[in-house]
């Protein structure tokens, strides 16, 4: 684990939490720790405790389902910048997918119990916490219908009225 | 002034030089005039294809714009004509209209960071801009190239992405939707790369080319980013007989694509975007 110091700054660095107010920072930083992942360590294992989520700041991790007798299928890879998981937030607190690192990852974790409790107290570092994970968790839907709508495919652009994209 | 020159819609024959295998679908012909001659046009702009006894089609130029020998198009065979172009053969001879259409403004770009969004086989209508503006490297802040294909297998002009990747000069992302085989990069939409920026929005032009509803998600992910709508273009498609403006049948909304596009400010269609059956 780092000094609450170096903790703070790193948070600074990351843009998950720009323009966080110092006093809330502070809270963050008492459930925060520095991490570091070896290529194919899992941060995250589908059905298992969320009790953690990453802020990234070096590296990939893949986000994928395991299907038994084949390879993982990879849902979506991330990589420095971005905040991985928030199974932590919903109840029962369960991972929906494993998270793997491909390459060696640098991430600062979050004690999700310990945050919880937080923001269960301080209903600014809730709504400072709420209002970053939202948009997160919008877009990862987004991305999902997305990658359902197929979209370079041929039947992104539906049926034969012949509107098409180039990429179709 | 020659025939072709004066009549629109006489096609010139052009001889398939080469034919070059890009996927399973989609494949790159190389044409040369069967009179003689070169053959000069603008990136963005496209032909008319004339196979003849079968039909005509819109394909756009996807060959180097500072090259006036050959005449490059990259088609993927989804019906009668595609298939039917797909089936020539080097020697055979096709009919060719054109060029036409609006290009990308490559040079109302310099001095800006310049980012190409690609998804599928739009790579192939940006890749003559890619050409430009690389050819004018120095007149650009950051270019960069964000590609997203359906697969490893679907991405389109591997090698020369690859060589792309190389330079120092150019930043190149790929991401699939789905990952297969030993594919070790990005998983996920276009739009994310879009999301991770590295350019400078407001000093940002953005070319997309791709699928309608990439290039609605494409577009929105730039203008989330603060690209500006003024500086982001999309090229459009739409079914086209004439392609010079006489029979209306590529008209949308008030435009008619083939003289108005195919590359649109996007600005000045994004409420046509959202309107269905348009
Ligand atoms: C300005 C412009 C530039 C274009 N540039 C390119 C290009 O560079 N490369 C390229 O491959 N295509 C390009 N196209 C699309 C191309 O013109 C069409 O794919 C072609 O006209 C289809 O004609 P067809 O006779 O082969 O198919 P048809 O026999 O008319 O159609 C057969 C079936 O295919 C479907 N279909 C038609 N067009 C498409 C399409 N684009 N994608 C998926 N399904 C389709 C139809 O809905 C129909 O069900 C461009 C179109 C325009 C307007
Ligand atoms: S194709 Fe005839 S007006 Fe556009």
């Amino acid at each position: 684990m780092g000094q609450p110091h170096d903790l703070g700054n790193i948070i600074d660095a990351h843009p998950f939490f720009d323009g966080i107010d110092a006093e809330l920072r502070t809270l963050l930083v008492g459930c925060a720790a520095n991490e570091r992942f070896e290529p194919g360590e899992f941060l995250l294992r589908e059905g298992k405790a969320a009790d953690k989520f990453f802020l990234i700041r070096g590296g990939t991790v893949a986000v994928e389902v395991d299907v038994p007798g084949k390879k993982p299928i990879i849902l979506e890879t991330m990589g420095e910048g971005e905040v991985l998981g928030w199974s932590w937030m919903v109840a029962p607190f369960m991972a929906t997918f494993d998270a793997r690192a491909t390459v060696a990852v640098r991430a600062l974790s979050f004690d999700g119990k310990c945050l919880r409790k937080k923001m269960a107290a301080d209903p600014a570092l809730g709504y400072a916490v709420m209002s970053r994970f939202v948009p997160v968790m919008a877009h990862r839907l987004q991305q999902t219908r997305m990658q359902l709508l197929d979209l370079y495919g041929v039947d992104a652009e539906g049926g034969k009225k012949k509107k098409k994209g180039k990429g179709d | 002034m020659s025939a072709h020159a004066k009549d629109p819609m006489l096609p010139r024959p052009f001889r398939v030089e080469k034919v070059k295998r890009e996927l399973s679908d989609t494949f790159t012909m190389e044409l040369v005039p069967a009179e003689g001659g070169g053959f000069s046009f603008a990136a963005g702009q496209f032909n008319m294809l004339y196979v003849f006894g079968i039909g005509e089609v819109p394909i756009s130029i996807s060959g180097d714009p500072g090259e006036h020998e050959r005449l490059v198009h990259t088609t993927r065979a989804v019906g009668k004509v595609s298939g039917a172009l797909d089936a020539l053969k080097v020697g055979d001879v096709i009919g060719v209209r054109g060029p036409y259409g609006i290009p990308w403004p490559v040079e109302a770009a310099f001095g800006r960071d310049l980012v190409f969004v690609a998804g599928g086989v739009g790579l192939a209508p940006l890749r003559p801009a890619i050409y430009q503006a690389m050819a004018n490297r120095e007149r650009f802040g950051k270019v960069m190239v964000l590609y997203g294909a359906r697969t490893p297998e679907d991405i389109l002009f591997k090698k020369e992405i690859e060589r792309w990747r190389g330079r120092f000069d150019m930043d190149v992302a790929v991401t699939v939707d789905r990952a297969t085989g030993k594919w070790g990069g990005n998983v996920g939409v276009v739009t994310n790369l879009v999301a991770k920026g590295g350019f400078d929005p407001q000093n940002t032009t953005a070319f997309v080319c791709g699928p309608e509803v990439m290039m609605r998600y494409a577009a929105q992910a730039l203008e989330k980013k603060g690209v500006g709508r003024g500086s982001i273009f999309v090229s459009m498609e739409r079914n086209m007989k004439c392609g010079v403006g006489l029979c209306g049948h590529c008209q949308w909304g008030t435009h008619f694509v083939c003289k108005d596009g195919p590359v649109f400010r996007y600005d000045s269609i994004a409420d046509l975007f959202s309107i269905r059956e348009l």
